[in-house]
């Protein structure tokens, strides 16, 4: 297999996957829990319980209420002890559910029997419809509703399976590839089927040998699969990037990947859809690293959503005097946790964990104009140059004819800066601004 | 764990910091002084001694006294700049020289503008010009200077005994004046593939030895400090146009490997024209400021007044570097924008 990768721009970060080798563990059911009701971009969705209620797992507690909307299943059984907005990771205050836990009650249709069906019994239609059901968002980080993305306007040529996991520290992609190789497959074929696509690129990055051969061994029974290998550089797993490595055509400024006939999810995704579709079950749970740089433990857990961020927290061991920095997602383009409290919700990942002097940032100096973060931008764009136009403030229309909306804020151009300058927050609000500004006008 | 820190993505940050990449570059100089010190001795220790602590003194003084901003010269990019502008000057220059230079470099080119980032013109480079068109007898005089090591190697001997007091690019110039024509230069020259490579005395204290110099520059291309486009496209455009010039006239033109490795050519395209502050960001912005160089560098030499050419080119193109940061943008990721 000839690896290939993204040719503009990327970084090469520290791999620290340290969590690689820690096989998944079911993470201990909390007392109490308190699942989100925004678990995505797009409309929240509206609590269908109220306190009091009884709850089994696998129960719609949420209900969508619009087209980019999916519902949310309870993750527990217990008791609603209240319906009541609480404040997210970033101190945000969301409608929750709190759930006192009693016991492990699963609704009955739900098949958790070890065996893995192979066959695709269903339509495109059903197919999308179960995925809808069971509310399963993107888990690449974006939590895209995935029964959207598997409608296309456009008839998809390929569907890709992104495996490439290119964030530092992170390996619940790795680790479920290598554990749930056949479940992933299965989910690849059923949205095979729901695209209409008999083409799938399962993109993993060089650094995941054993993940590509167990991947590589459960999609040879089936035609149409094939695992690429790819170089290791950041950021492969942004869309645009993948689609560019593996099928080498461009989503055009301002387009969604099915411009190029492609549909990428992701491979947590992909085991999802399987576990929906094949086994009746609902995303309730996602795997999860729980890692540091500094850290001496390093697990993955099958997380329940709702699990509050201190429980996960308490298994991290001591942590050295001074202050940290939590982090949910990976380091390049996780967000900082403000309020432990908060719970996890289906897309998050991780939780990782930054201690010492990697927490606070460096002095900003003077750009030196070394045009590293021009060499680091995988959309081609001059952060630089953007940074100066953010902070002259009013140049909005020059922003836009600079592409600041191309911007997939991966972090490269601030990474490699050597004069740290917070390149990435100057860009995010040009690109606000500039956004607002193309969204008031008229549409030709 | 007693508080946490929030901030934006991305949380890691890379290995470079301002002062790490001139710290590599000091690295990447260092056999190239060490060259300068063992054929020049003591003399060029001395200057190069007093230049680096001139320009790290007169930044330091003019943000202390004049800017009344934190100091920039733990940044080290004093330091560069002086010992880059010792490697200009030649052994035989008197210690004010270099004193005068960093006041030049820094104080002017410098400091005038900004500070580091924003200088439009290689601080270096600007005290080099300046002082040649100042003190040109001074700065062409090429006495050799007590070596520290001896000159027993036969090749090099016979140098030392050849010496005339000019560059190897001074007696292509004097020869074609008086009539001479290049291979009869050539042949009077004796230049050796050793001297053109390994050793050569004569010129400014950087220009010693243009394997000392590739040596740095592979010590950059290694750490990535810089890329290799300016240095390959800078070299590549004199061997091009040295090459055809030599197979018009061979009579009047001198050749392209002759060209490369003499004079401070080397020593430009690998250590004064990638100078990040006063060369473009983009690549295709890189090539056309290296073409310039290469190409300016050859007819200064051809049919300039002076010898030497290539701080002139780089200067010059230092000048063009806002109009190809303007007009030369990097290859975007999608060529159309959708929907207009």
């Amino acid at each position: 297999m000839k690896s290939s990768t993204f040719p503009i721009g990327g970084i090469h970060p520290h791999e620290w996957k340290f969590a690689a080798e820690s096989p998944i563990e079911d993470f201990p059911l909390p007392e109490e829990a308190a699942v989100s009701m925004a678990q995505h971009l797009g409309a929240p969705a509206e609590p269908v319980v109220a306190k009091g209620d009884k709850v089994l797992v696998g129960q719609v507690i949420g209900r969508a209420t619009s087209f980019v909307s999916a519902p949310v299943h309870s993750p527990f059984s217990g008791t609603v002890k209240a319906v009541e907005p609480r404040a997210d990771i970033a101190g945000n205050m969301v409608m929750h559910v709190v759930i006192t836990v009693e016991g492990d009650e699963w609704l009955p249709e739900i098949d958790r029997t070890p065996d893995v069906p192979m066959e695709v019994r269903f339509s495109a239609e059903e197919i999308i419809a179960k995925i809808k059901d069971a509310g399963i968002v993107g888990l690449g980080g974006a939590a895209f509703p995935t029964h959207i993305k598997l409608s296309p306007q456009k008839k998809a040529e390929c569907l890709i399976i992104n495996g490439t996991e290119c964030e530092p520290c992170l390996s619940s992609d790795d680790r479920i590839m290598r554990e749930y190789p056949r479940q992933i497959i299965m989910g690849a074929r059923l949205m095979m089927r729901a695209l209409g696509t008999d083409t799938c690129y399962i993109g993993i990055e060089e650094n995941k040998p054993e993940a590509i051969r167990a991947l590589g061994d459960a999609a040879a029974y089936w035609p149409g699969l094939q695992v690429v290998v790819l170089r290791k550089k950041y950021p492969q797993g942004g869309e645009k990037q993948l689609i560019d490595a593996i099928i080498h055509r461009r989503v055009p400024s301002l387009g969604l990947p099915i411009d190029t006939g492609a549909v990428v999810q992701n491979v947590g995704t992909a085991l999802a859809v399987y576990e929906a579709v094949q086994k009746n079950k609902p995303l309730i749970d996602n795997v999860f690293t729980l890692t540091g740089p500094t850290l001496e433990v390093h697990r993955n857990f099958r997380v329940r959503v709702g699990t509050p961020y201190s429980k996960i927290l308490a298994f991290a061991g001591n942590l050295p005097d001074g202050p940290c920095k939590l982090i949910s997602g990976g380091p390049l383009m996780g967000k900082a946790i403000a309020n432990i409290e908060a719970t996890t919700l289906k897309a998050s990942s991780s939780l990782l964990i930054i201690t010492g002097d990697m927490v606070p940032r460096n002095q900003e100096m003077t750009c030196i104009r070394c045009g590293k973060c021009v060499e680091a931008c995988p959309m081609g764009l001059e952060p630089y140059l953007l940074n100066r136009l953010c902070r002259a403030g009013g140049r909005q229309d020059e922003l836009e004819k600079e592409r600041i909306y191309d911007c997939i804020e991966c972090g490269c151009c601030q990474f490699t800066c050597p004069s740290y300058i917070p390149l990435l927050d100057m860009i995010r609000t040009g690109t606000a601004e500039v956004m607002k500004i193309m969204r008031s006008r008229p549409k030709k | 764990m007693d508080k946490l820190t929030i901030s934006h993505s991305p949380h890691v940050h890379g290995r470079f910091s301002t002062r790490s990449l001139m710290k590599d570059v000091l690295i990447a100089l260092v056999p190239a002084v060490i060259m300068a010190v063992a054929f020049y001795g003591w003399a060029a220790l001395k200057l190069l001694v007093i230049s680096v602590a001139g320009c790290v003194a007169i930044e330091y003084l003019i943000g202390r006294f004049l800017l009344k901003s934190p100091g920039s010269i733990s940044d080290l990019s004093a330091v560069v700049t002086g010992v880059l502008l010792a490697l200009n000057l030649p052994s035989s220059a008197p210690w004010w020289i270099p004193l005068v230079g960093a006041v030049l470099a820094i104080g002017v080119a410098k400091m005038t503008f900004g500070g580091i980032g924003q200088n439009l013109y290689n601080p270096a480079l600007v005290a080099r010009v300046f002082l040649l068109i100042s003190f040109p007898v001074i700065m062409t005089n090429w006495t050799l200077t007590e070596p520290l090591v001896s000159c027993t190697i036969p090749w090099l001997q016979g140098q030392v005994d050849a010496f005339t007091g000019a560059t190897p690019l001074g007696l292509v110039s004097e020869g074609l004046k008086s009539g001479i024509a290049v291979p009869e230069i050539m042949q009077q020259g004796q230049f050796t593939w050793q001297q053109l490579l390994l050793v050569s005395l004569g010129g400014s204290m950087g220009e010693v030895s243009s394997l000392a110099l590739l040596l740095g520059f592979v010590y950059l291309l290694f750490r990535r400090v810089i890329r290799p486009t300016i240095p390959v496209v800078v070299v590549a455009t004199v061997a091009v146009l040295t090459l055809i010039f030599s197979l018009i006239n061979p009579a009047r033109f001198t050749g392209p490997v002759f060209n490369i490795f003499t004079g401070g050519l080397l020593l430009g395209a690998i250590f004064m024209a990638t100078d990040y502050v006063t060369s473009p960001m983009s690549f295709k912005g890189q090539v056309i400021y290296a073409v310039g160089i290469g190409a300016i560098s050859v007819f200064i030499r051809y049919f300039g007044s002076y010898p030497e050419g290539v701080s002139f080119s780089i200067l010059i193109m230092n000048s063009a570097v806002p109009l190809l940061n303007k007009y030369c943008k990097p290859r975007r990721f999608a060529g159309e924008v959708r929907n207009g």
